[in-house]
């Protein structure tokens, strides 16, 4: 796939799924996609390992993209970028923008064939201010 | 250090991370997410159910393995953090080291979890536990005394505001809460403490 990949990551498996669903809706099969939410219990939370995985699944030589919701989901994506490692590591930004929106608008941008960077600044000007 | 010892140390925290998950769940809930106690809990259980094994490698691997264990089993913001103080611990240190050694690899962990938490002291985290015991023990203080600071250290976030994590939130009303992580902090460096007191 030559095009940027786009993972969601919630603290909640029905938020990122929910977003995964949207963003299919937009850009279909363009778009490689994967997702993640919930702790090792069932409960909310974000996983290191689960996220390594979507990682994977969406992977995209011309990298991936990963949509976040609160600090945790945050945390366990850098500490996952960087247990992932380099060379790979420079291929994967994490977006600061609002999950949903920034997951629709990031894969739209990454259907049409951008850059990694340019998908990570069209999620980023959904940032608030 | 040991390797009996490492089982000891490793069986002590459990044991205490285990039996006030309660207590740490209910800080976390007052000013946090409420999942503080048992993301806790399923970490150091998942490093005790490894304890036969981390205690058959040298001390920096063991401590390395800690720290993924932790990575990958807690399961919120926490894995990172407490996870990224063995990871570094287990790369900086020596594999039999003496107080000074600790110091250093400690200092250069705790760096290590404020880069990861993108936080400083003051902020009502954990570091505001972990600096002034990185300090004692470079100073030479005996494990009780040690002890007894990080107590006081976790008492000492309530007046504080959190600048970081979900806590921050809340902003002011934050104020009055002892920080979760900082009393999760506290009870590890007290049951290491005590351990190794009782191994001196």
């Amino acid at each position: 796939m030559k095009n940027v990949g786009i993972v969601i990551v919630s603290h909640s498996s029905k938020v990122a799924e929910g977003t995964a669903d949207m963003v299919r809706q937009m850009v279909g099969e363009e778009v490689p996609l994967a997702w993640c939410g919930g702790n090792a219990d069932g409960g909310l939370g974000t996983q290191v390992g689960a996220i390594m995985e979507a990682i994977d699944k969406a992977w995209s030589e011309a990298g991936v993209a990963i949509l976040v919701d609160l600090g945790g989901a945050e945390t366990n994506s850098e500490m996952a970028v960087e247990m992932i490692g380099e060379p790979r590591s420079h291929k994967i930004a994490i977006c600061n923008a609002p999950i949903v929106e920034g997951a629709v608008m990031a894969a739209t941008e990454a259907s049409g064939g951008a850059s990694l960077k340019d998908v990570v600044a069209t999620a980023h000007e959904l940032a608030p201010a | 250090m040991t390797r009996a010892n490492l089982t000891a140390l490793i069986a002590a925290v459990a044991d205490t991370i285990s039996s006030h998950a309660d207590e740490l769940t209910s800080l976390d809930q007052a000013i946090g997410d409420g999942d503080h106690g048992l993301n806790m809990k399923r970490g150091f259980e998942a490093v005790r159910a490894d304890a036969a094994t981390l205690g058959e490698k040298p001390l920096p691997e063991a401590l390395k393995a800690i720290g993924t264990k932790l990575v990958m089993t807690v399961g919120g913001a926490s894995g990172p953090l407490f996870g990224t103080l063995f990871m570094t611990l287990g790369k900086e240190i020596a594999s039999e080291p003496g107080r000074p050694d600790f110091a250093a690899a400690l200092a250069k962990s705790i760096d290590a979890v404020a880069a990861r938490g993108k936080s400083q002291p003051g902020q009502k985290t954990m570091l505001d536990v972990l600096y002034p015991v990185q300090a004692a023990v470079a100073a030479g203080k005996s494990p009780s005394e040690i002890a007894d600071l990080a107590d006081a250290a976790a008492e000492a976030t309530k007046p504080l505001k959190a600048i970081r994590g979900r806590a921050s939130f809340l902003g002011d009303r934050s104020i009055g809460h002892m920080d979760a992580g900082a009393r999760s902090t506290a009870l590890i460096v007290r049951a290491v403490a005590e351990t190794l007191e009782a191994d001196a």
